[in-house]
C-alpha cells in the first residue's frame, strides 16, 4: 500500500486487460451453462422430492443432504480427478478430447447448485395452502391441470428471487473453477497479478465485475418484488 | 471403466487425514478444518453483531457505510476475498502474516457480512413496542438493546448461525488455495502422491464433511423446532 505505484493502465489496456477480459467471458460461459443445467436438474430433483413414491423421494433426500453438505471444492476435485473411474469409457475418452476443465467445472457447479435449486423449489410450491390444490381438485381439474393452472404459476413467482439468489451465487461460485486451470475471471486476475506485481489494480478489477453483477441483480429483486410481489401478497 | 476401487490407501493415511502432521509437527487434516472453522466462526459472530448494528444505525453516514461495505463483501466471490487478505495483510501490519490467520481473517470478514444480516433480522423480530417501553423506563438505548432487544433477539438467530458455521466448513477448503494443510489441501497432498486412487481419496473426505456437516445442519433443525414450540 505505502510507497505503492499504482498503474491502472495494467488493466485498462494492452494484454493483460485482454486477458481479464477472455476471463470475463470464460466466466460468463460457465455461469450460464451451469445455471441452464441446474435449473433443469434442480427442477427434476424438487419433483421426485415431492413423488408420492418412496424410493423415488428417498433418493432425492439423499441427493439434496449429501451435496449440499459438501464443499463445492471437493466436488469439483472428484469430478476432475476422480470421475475417470466411475464413468464408462466412451464418456471419459469424449471428455478428454473436449475441454475437460471446463466440463468438470460444469459438471460440480451444476449438481452443488442443483440442491439448493431444488429445495428451494419445494419450499416454493409448499408456501402455496393445501385448500388452493383441494379447491381445484374438487372442482374438477385432474392433478397435473391443478399443478398447472393453479399451483404453479403462484409458486413460480415467489421462487423466483431465492432462485436468482442461487444464480448469483452459482456465477460468485465458478471461481472455484480457477483450481482446475479454467481461465475464468479470478483466474485471469492472479496470471495478471503475478506477471505485473500489479495486485492491486487486478484484484480491483475483477472485484468491481462481481461487485457490479451482483448489485445489478440485487436492484431488479427489488424492483421484482416491488412491482410482482408486493401486489400479491397485499390482494 | 477402471479394475474397481481401492480404499487401502486411506486407512495407510487415516493419522494424516486427521490430524496431519502433529504432533511431531503442525496440525493438519481434519483437526484443522475444525480449528479454522470454530475461530472463524467466533470472530465472525462478534463481526457480524458489531456490522448488523451499524446497518441500523440512525446515522446515516454510519448505516450507509456499513451497508456499502455488508454489499461489495456479499458481491465478492469468498475466493477473492481470500486474495485480497494475503495480498493487503502484510502490507497494513507491516509484516508477514501466516497462511492460517490470513484465511481466518477472509473468512471472518466474509462471514461477518452475511451474519450481519441474521442479527439485522433478528433484531426485526423483536417487537417495536418492546424497545419503546425500554426507552420510557429511562433506559439509554444502548442499554435497550443490550439488555432487552439483543438477549431476545439472539435467540431467534441461533438456527441461524448454526447454519452460517456448517458454511463456514465448508469454505475452510477454500484455504487449500494458499497452502494450510486442511482436510481438502491433504486430500490433495495423498492424491499427488499415491496419483492412481483420487476417487477413493476424493470420495472420502466428501463423505468426512458430509458427516460433519450434517450433524450440524440436524442440529439446527432441531433447535429451530425447539426454540419455535418454547416461544
Amino acid at each position: 500500500m505505502f510507497k505503492y505505484q499504482f498503474d491502472w493502465s495494467v488493466v485498462l489496456s494492452g494484454q493483460y486487460a485482454e486477458w481479464l477480459l477472455s476471463g470475463i467471458k470464460v466466466t460468463f460461459q460457465l455461469s450460464v451453462v451451469s445455471i441452464i443445467f441446474s435449473f433443469l436438474l434442480g427442477l427434476l430433483i424438487a419433483v421426485m422430492r415431492m413423488s408420492n413414491v418412496r424410493p423415488v423421494r428417498w433418493f432425492a433426500h439423499g441427493y439434496l443432504e449429501f451435496f449440499r453438505n459438501t464443499p463445492l471444492l471437493v466436488q469439483i476435485f472428484f469430478w476432475y480427478f476422480g470421475s475417470y473411474k466411475i464413468l464408462p469409457m466412451v464418456i471419459n475418452d469424449w471428455l478428454n478430447r473436449t475441454n475437460f476443465e471446463f466440463a468438470a467445472a460444469v459438471i460440480a457447479l451444476t449438481i452443488y447448485t442443483s440442491a439448493f435449486i431444488a429445495e428451494d423449489i419445494r419450499s416454493g410450491v409448499r408456501s402455496i395452502p393445501k385448500e388452493q390444490m383441494e379447491a381445484a381438485r374438487s372442482s374438477g381439474f385432474s392433478y397435473i391441470r391443478s399443478m398447472q393452472y393453479i399451483i404453479l404459476p403462484q409458486a413460480v413467482r415467489i421462487t423466483v428471487p431465492p432462485l436468482i439468489n442461487q444464480f448469483l451465487n452459482l456465477t460468485k461460485n465458478s471461481s472455484l473453477a480457477m483450481t482446475i486451470g479454467v481461465m475464468e475471471l479470478t483466474y485471469q486476475a492472479r496470471q495478471v497479478e503475478s506477471y505485473t506485481f500489479k495486485g492491486f489494480e487486478a484484484f480491483t478489477a475483477a472485484t468491481l465485475v462481481y461487485v457490479v453483477i451482483s448489485m445489478i441483480i440485487a436492484g431488479l429483486m427489488t424492483l421484482y418484488s416491488r412491482k410482482v410481489l408486493n401486489p400479491i401478497r397485499a390482494k | 471403466m477402471d479394475a474397481g476401487f481401492d480404499f487401502s490407501v486411506i486407512w495407510r493415511n487415516i493419522t494424516y487425514f486427521f490430524i496431519g502432521r502433529f504432533p511431531h509437527g503442525a496440525l493438519g487434516g481434519i483437526a484443522l478444518t475444525l480449528y479454522l472453522a470454530v475461530i472463524a466462526c467466533v470472530l465472525s459472530f462478534f463481526g457480524g453483531l458489531i456490522l448488523g448494528m451499524l446497518n441500523i444505525s440512525h446515522n446515516r453516514v454510519v448505516k450507509y457505510v456499513s451497508l456499502a461495505v455488508v454489499n461489495i463483501i456479499r458481491g465478492m466471490p469468498l475466493l477473492m476475498v481470500i486474495f485480497w487478505m494475503y495480498f493487503l495483510l502484510p502490507a497494513f501490519m507491516g509484516k508477514t502474516v501466516s497462511e492460517s490467520w490470513t484465511v481466518i481473517m477472509a473468512l471472518t470478514l466474509f462471514t461477518s457480512a452475511y451474519m450481519s444480516q441474521i442479527v439485522k433480522a433478528g433484531i426485526d423480530s423483536i417487537p417495536r413496542g418492546q424497545t419503546e417501553a425500554g426507552l420510557s423506563s429511562g433506559l439509554y438505548p444502548w442499554q435497550v438493546m443490550v439488555y432487552i432487544v439483543l438477549p431476545q433477539g439472539l435467540r431467534n438467530m441461533i438456527p441461524s448461525f448454526v447454519n452460517q458455521f456448517v458454511s463456514m466448513i465448508k469454505d475452510t477448503s477454500l484455504a487449500f488455495i494458499v497452502g494450510v494443510s486442511e482436510l481438502t489441501h491433504v486430500a490433495t497432498q495423498i492424491n499427488n502422491r499415491t496419483i492412481i486412487y483420487p476417487t477413493e481419496i476424493f470420495f472420502f473426505i466428501a463423505v468426512i464433511y458430509f458427516i460433519i456437516c450434517y450433524a450440524f445442519t440436524s442440529l439446527s433443525r432441531w433447535l429451530e423446532r425447539r426454540l419455535a414450540w418454547r416461544r
